[in-house]
């Protein structure tokens, strides 16, 4: 596959050494099977596992899946330990578009066989996890998908081959001996480490992935649980019936999904325990930084919390342990717990990888996920990519990108970035004239799932052809690689593009925020920028942003300042088809960015403009010219008489030099968009008068 | 906070920052201070009488009047007083008293006059004002100082078209006041009567008949120039109050429009593309939609596998397509009960996959299902006739196989289909003999391409020489059978390629002197060639038919595309005239449109009767040069009706008032008491006071005039 062509780029002069060197070094001592040797291998059988390898099969690649287990999605065996899965099984919408209908999906996994949907595996609108294993194994299994299962591979090292197409093997020894050379790396393994805090005492603590979850066995206790997530108000969820009380500390306050419009959150379905401790029935929540605490067990085998910092100052026995109690008698944890339970979320497993692969963590904001480029290629190893929960830093709470709803499309567009990167398949497109742009974005921000669900991580790009006679669409392309596209996708951007993204008003989410303020919601299209709840924005550039400008763009943009926005007003149905409140805005802003007509005519028009001008709109020349004009029948011919729209003024009042706007002299009001010649900021000549 | 202006190190003027609140209140207040002298701010009428009288007889004032300090207008005047305070004394006030007081009606938010004050030597008599009619740019006003220094009045004694004033460069008309010897001091007199009214409006000018070389018409009194380069419009006007009224209502759009900016601004909200306005309209009419089988996933691929069937792919919320789907329902109507093809649409706003599948990109897409094949895809026009045509040809196959030379005769004579005939100009029979298989597969290769345009057959039996000799034509041949003239030709096909096949196919399916019309139009433009159009009332007499056609056949039209235009058929062609004639001519007319090079159109002759000689004369004279054109047609390209919201602006304008980016969660005072009570409980979360969110638009429309009031006062006190 192309692998020679691929080798002068390696040709440093300390090669010969290396090659020398490579087989002491690199061979494993327990090679007594030989290499299997793979074009993509994919750690892990989970659902973006499974997702990855189907895109493969389908791309008829060279492939494995490695699963530790006998049977795909061997997480969901164990969780969410009370089997509720909390992502929405919503079987009917109304609507019959299926792409439409993945929006509403959140456990499905993209594929071509309508069968293969979740809602024919449950009919609970919150599913049981087991219906999920059942799912993945299903998927497996008709798909053909080739999974190796029971192999668990316990070491992952480099091998520097300039022959390779990243310029090495990605090496794998599984528990027999038996090694694996791979050219791309998918890890797809999830977090599988609970995250532990270290705090005196912390041996009292039970975890949630061992906790009891039959109620009975916390019939009247006082329960503590440390982490304010999913897992640990299920937790709370599942006992509140029988405990005397549960108090829930966490560093933060808690962060409430519907205020914040991120799923990791708290989602309404586990908030019960908000409504016992608001209504002051002995529930509660209490805010404190977990690594000051300390618990302490006491001779009848119940457990204090104190402060490590009182611990430190003494060494005492148990008893003589002073309590913040102690000078502080209202404090609010005096009260003895029979148990403390751990509910802090997980981590992704580094163990396997040898540092050789400088696969490291600490992204941004937190040290649980492998650090990895937009692209979901790791930071250190070109050909290494993390898929699923654990790819979630790119977008940690800002979308999807760490559930099935949401990495279902980023490890497709991996696919696609790999498919040209390999086997010099271009980034899929469809090319359309310019004449149906409007309704080409029409119709993806109605029905597009992934958008919809990786909002601000996965756009779709329309890269304009010369003259902007023509355009190709690109479909869910990650954001922040906009500045690569050319060389990431195989498509040519010289001529301008546009960005098609969702995105929630600026500042209308967040922990703290109010989402249910008076006037919340935008009616008028003139105020669509305003708009609060998720809606299409579409950013149009003239050149493609360089990655300085991607890189250090304002706050709170998620795309560098372009040349023209606009906000598509957020509607209440997400239906986005309104001839006037929609399409027409729609409209005027790409005409205003191309600088041309979009109007759609009738070819009595296009006659009659063919006839009395010289050019005609792009609508004619690409329809009526071409014999293909929209004739009507005498019914609209009526309606167009008395709507009164005249033939014989194409342009209301701007016949040359009247009325249009001159680049030196522009109409002086911030309420329009005109942009000015090109490579000029349209407002920039406002104050040259 | 407070901002200071300096000159050197000397401190002119400190500014409260509140007084500073956009760029114009900047540039104005800075203007201000520094042309103290140059801009003498008055409060009262008498004020402004002093000085007056202390000018007359020295030099002209620019008095002006705006609602606030600091507001565009106000900069458009300090902005023009920093390049005309030499000049000219501005006066400025921001009281309406003043105003009132030199007699001003309906005063809005800012007024400039100019008073002529120079010229005005005796101390009593008061001196001459001109209001600017424009807005207040400083474009406006520059504009009105230079006609204002312009002389009043100008004599000229050369032909209009070449004069040239200030004033065309200023985007102002001209008016030329016809004189002669005899009555030239009675004429200045009016003309410079005329010049007071129009000062500002219009340069006017004494035109001399007398000593003018050119010709002007003989009655007009008064000539007309609009702008560089247009033709001087003659008239006759019969009192000065016409000649000013007939400037004001040809100004140009623009300065009425600038009057009034707020009134005037484009609509945007309105719908201004006919097809989403039509469908729009008649969106409360339920279609009988029950004629097209409604496909869906499920059902989509059996019915098109089972049944030949026309597939409409369309979007339920684009325009276009639902205004195909009425012609789509008309040619189910006119289909029922006579067809076997079954008429299916599937909306690709609810499937969108099965569109994808089918490499549906856009809509509306026509595919005709046959025989299990591939889907044919519809490329004519989106109309009733030309697909019940693509539908009726589609009847039989394309190319016919006819088993023998009797049947080909029949099919050469029009019987075999005759039901057909009308959808086709020509039918054309291949003739092949039984071993030509290259050349036979090229044929049918070409029938295929233009399945559903033509009737199209095959002959090649053992006995094909029969044929072939009877059309005295060598194999491979094909026939071109022209019923409507009752002409066969044939063309030998040796060496033919497919494409080469389509082509003589498509040629000799165009007419020689066809009647063009909204469906027809495209073919013919295809030719690129100048169109010579007899445009009738009706169907077009034998004697130009003749003329017309004796030319094409002596090979005179071969660089033409000439045609017909029947208005009855085709009403718009009226309003093409219109838009060539001012006035519509008496018809037949012929007009040769050049839409290729130039887009120029010239007519033929009124008073010359149409004959093959004259019609000859006229493209001689044509060809060289020697005939004018009747119009151009415009060349310019189509830009944006209307602009669209710059939201780009709102935004940053937004966070430029909102430097920190916290503010707006927009909360009503209810909200405000509830989040206080909660506080109580809720320590741990610090609220934020909510603040509400700035509106752009509300900040335009008033939110600036309040804020310089406000600075105002504060300018007021230290003034």
């Amino acid at each position: 596959m192309g692998l020679s062509a691929r080798a002068p780029r390696w040709g440093a002069p300390g090669l010969l050494l290396a090659i020398a060197l490579h087989p002491a070094l690199c061979t494993p001592a327990s090679a007594s099977l030989p290499p299997a040797r793979r074009d993509y291998c994919v750690l892990g059988a989970g659902p973006a596992g499974l997702q990855m390898a189907y895109f493969l099969q389908r791309a008829r690649r060279d492939y494995a899946v490695f699963e530790r287990a006998a049977r795909p999605g061997s997480f969901f065996t164990r969780f969410p330990r009370h089997r509720k899965l909390i992502s929405i099984n919503k079987r009917y919408t109304g609507k019959a578009n299926a792409e439409f209908n993945l929006r509403h999906d959140w456990n499905s996994l993209l594929s071509h066989d309508p069968g293969l949907l979740f809602r024919h595996y449950s009919g609970a609108y919150f599913p049981d996890a087991s219906d999920m294993v059942r799912y993945l194994g299903d998927f497996a299994d008709r798909l053909g998908l080739h999974v190796l299962y029971n192999t668990t591979v316990e070491h992952i090292t480099l091998d520097k081959d300039r022959q390779a197409w990243n310029g090495h093997y990605f090496i794998l020894t599984d528990h027999k001996g038996q090694v694996y050379q791979c050219s791309v790396l998918f890890v797809a393994t999830g977090l599988s480490l609970p995250n532990q805090v270290d705090f005196p005492g912390s041996e009292y603590v039970e975890g949630y992935e061992s906790v009891s979850v039959d109620p009975k066995d916390f019939v009247g206790q006082n329960v503590l649980i440390l982490g304010r997530g999913n897992s640990a108000f299920e937790t709370a969820e599942n006992i509140l019936g029988v405990t005397n009380f549960v108090h829930m500390l966490s560093r933060s306050r808690v962060r409430l999904s519907w205020a914040t419009h991120y799923v990791g959150d708290l989602r309404a379905i586990n908030n019960g325990l908000l409504d016992t401790y608001q209504l002051k029935s002995l529930d509660g929540l209490l805010e404190s930084d977990l690594t000051d605490l300390a618990i302490v067990k006491d001779r009848q085998g119940k457990f204090h919390v104190t402060l490590k910092l009182f611990l430190e100052e003494t060494n005492q026995s148990a008893d003589a342990i002073p309590l913040p109690q102690d000078d502080n008698d209202n404090f609010a944890m005096r009260v003895a717990y029979d148990r403390v339970i751990r509910c802090l979320g997980w981590n992704f497993n580094f163990s396997i990888f040898n540092k050789s692969l400088r696969l490291s963590s600490g992204g941004e904001f937190s040290k649980k996920y492998p650090l990895v480029r937009p692209s979901y290629e790791s930071k250190g190893s070109r050909g290494l990519f993390v898929l699923g929960t654990a790819s979630h830093s790119v977008d940690y709470r800002k979308s999807a990108g760490g559930f099935i709803h949401g990495f279902r499309y980023t490890a497709r567009a991996v696919h696609r970035l790999l498919e040209w990167r390999h086997h010099g398949v271009a980034w899929p497109s469809t090319e359309c004239p310019i004449t149906q742009l409007t309704a080409s974005i029409i119709r993806r921000v109605n029905e597009a799932s992934g958008l919809y669900q990786m909002f601000g991580v996965l756009a779709d790009i329309v890269l304009l052809k010369e003259n902007a006679t023509a355009f190709e669409y690109l479909e869910e392309f990650p954001m922040q690689m906009l500045a690569q596209l050319e060389t990431v996708t195989g498509r040519q951007a010289r001529h301008g593009l546009f960005v098609i993204n969702m995105e929630y008003g600026r500042n209308f989410s967040g922990p703290d925020k109010d989402v249910f303020f008076y006037d919340r919601s935008v009616g008028h299209t003139e105020d669509a920028w305003q708009s609060n709840f998720l809606h299409p924005v579409i950013y149009y550039y003239r050149h493609l942003p360089t990655e300085q400008e991607v890189r250090f763009r304002p706050a709170d943009w998620p795309l560098p300042r372009p040349t023209a926005i606009h906000h598509i007003v957020e509607d209440f149905l997400t239906d986005w088809t309104a001839p006037l409140g929609h399409i027409l805005p729609l409209r005027r802003f790409l005409e205003n960015c191309l600088d041309t007509d979009l109007r759609s005519f009738y070819a009595e028009s296009c006659f009659f403009f063919a006839l009395t001008r010289q050019k005609l709109p792009p609508f004619c020349q690409h329809g009526y010219l071409r014999t293909q004009g929209l004739v009507g029948t005498e019914r609209l011919r009526q309606h167009r008489v008395a709507s009164g729209l005249l033939r014989t003024s194409p342009a209301a009042g701007r016949r040359p030099g009247e009325g249009r706007r001159q680049p030196g002299h522009p109409k002086p009001t911030r309420h329009f968009l005109t942009p000015g010649p090109p490579g000029q900021p349209h407002d920039s000549n406002k104050e040259e008068l | 906070m407070k901002a200071y202006l300096f000159r050197s190190n000397i401190l002119l003027r400190e500014f409260p920052t509140d007084a500073l609140f956009d760029v114009n209140a900047i540039v104005a207040h800075v203007l201000f201070a520094l042309l103290f002298n140059e801009v003498k701010y008055i409060t009262t009428w008498e004020d402004l009488q002093n000085i007056d009288n202390a000018l007359k007889g020295k030099a002209n004032i620019v008095f002006s009047y705006v609602r606030a300090i600091g507001t565009p207008e106000h900069r458009a005047i300090m902005e023009a007083a920093f390049v005309y305070g030499n000049t000219y004394q501005f006066v400025l006030t921001t009281e309406i008293a003043v105003l009132e007081s030199i007699g001003t009606e309906d005063i809005e938010y800012a007024h400039l006059y100019f008073f002529h004050c120079k010229a005005v030597l005796d101390l009593t008599q008061q001196c001459k004002r001109t209001l600017m009619a424009q807005s207040l740019t400083t474009l406006n006003i520059h504009q009105f100082i230079k006609t204002m220094e312009a002389p009043l009045l100008t004599e000229v004694a050369e032909d209009p078209q070449q004069v040239s004033t200030v004033h065309l460069q200023l985007g102002l008309p001209l008016v030329f006041l016809v004189s002669q010897q005899a009555t030239h001091e009675a004429d200045r007199r009016t003309a410079e009567w005329v010049a007071w009214r129009l000062l500002g409006k219009a340069g006017v000018l004494l035109l001399l008949r007398d000593s003018l070389e050119e010709s002007i018409p003989q009655h007009a009194n008064v000539a007309f120039k609009r702008e560089e380069g247009r033709r001087v419009e003659y008239l006759v006007l019969h009192d000065i109050d016409s000649v000013i009224s007939h400037v004001e209502n040809n100004m140009h759009v623009e300065q009425i429009q600038h009057e009034d900016d707020d009134l005037e601004e484009p609509d945007m909200d309105m719908q201004d593309d006919e097809v989403e306005e039509t469908v729009y309209r008649d969106r409360k009419r339920q279609l009988p939609l029950e004629l097209i089988v409604e496909l869906t996933e499920e059902t989509f691929n059996t019915t098109v596998m089972t049944s030949d069937s026309i597939v409409l792919f369309y979007a339920g919320w684009q325009a276009v397509s639902m205004a195909f789907m009425q012609s789509y329902i008309d040619v189910a109507i006119k289909l029922k009960g006579m067809s076997s093809m079954l008429l299916t649409r599937i909306n690709c706003a609810d499937w969108s996959y099965v569109c994808i599948k089918q490499n549906v990109t856009e809509f509306p897409v026509i595919k005709m299902y046959k025989d299990g094949k591939n889907p044919v895809y519809y490329a004519g026009m989106l109309g009733t006739k030309d697909l019940l045509k693509f539908i009726y040809l589609n009847r039989i196959s394309c190319p016919v196989i006819i088993p023998s030379v009797q049947e080909a005769e029949e099919y050469l004579s029009g019987e075999l289909y005759k039901d057909l005939l009308s959808y086709s100009s020509v039918s054309v029979l291949g003739l092949f003999s039984p071993t030509m298989t290259t050349e036979k597969e090229y044929f049918t290769e070409a029938g295929s391409y233009l399945k559903g345009c033509v009737i199209i057959a095959i002959y090649s039996e053992e006995d094909v020489l029969i044929l072939s000799n009877r059309y005295a034509v060598s194999l491979p041949a094909l026939l071109l059978v022209r019923h409507k003239e009752g002409k066969i030709e044939a063309v030998p096909l040796a060496n033919t390629h497919t494409q080469d096949i389509v082509q003589i196919i498509t040629d000799a399916s165009l007419e020689t002197f066809p009647e063009i019309t909204v469906e027809t139009l495209p073919t013919y433009l295809r030719l690129q060639k100048p169109l010579l159009i007899l445009f009738s009332d009706g169907s077009i007499s034998i004697q130009y038919r003749k003329a017309v056609l004796m030319l094409i056949k002596e090979k005179h039209l071969d660089s033409f595309t000439p045609c017909w235009l029947n208005l009855q058929n085709t009403p718009v062609g009226k309003e093409i005239l219109q838009s060539y004639f001012d006035v519509l001519p008496p018809l037949p007319l012929l007009v040769l449109v050049d839409l290729h090079s130039g887009g120029h159109v010239f007519a033929f002759p009124a008073d010359q009767a149409v004959t093959e000689q004259n019609l000859l004369l006229w493209l001689k004279k044509l060809e060289a040069g020697l005939e004018s054109h009747i119009t151009i047609l415009p060349a310019e390209e189509w830009k944006p009706p209307l602009p669209a919201y710059d939201f780009l602006g709102m935004m940053e304008a937004a966070a430029s008032q909102h430097p920190t980016r916290k503010a707006p969660e927009c909360t009503k005072e209810v909200d405000v008491q509830e989040n206080s009570k909660g506080q109580k409980e809720d320590k741990s979360a610090i609220r934020k006071e909510p603040t509400e969110t700035l509106r752009i638009k509300h900040w335009n429309k008033s939110g600036w005039l309040k804020e310089a009031e406000k600075s105002f006062l504060h300018d007021n006190k230290e003034l």
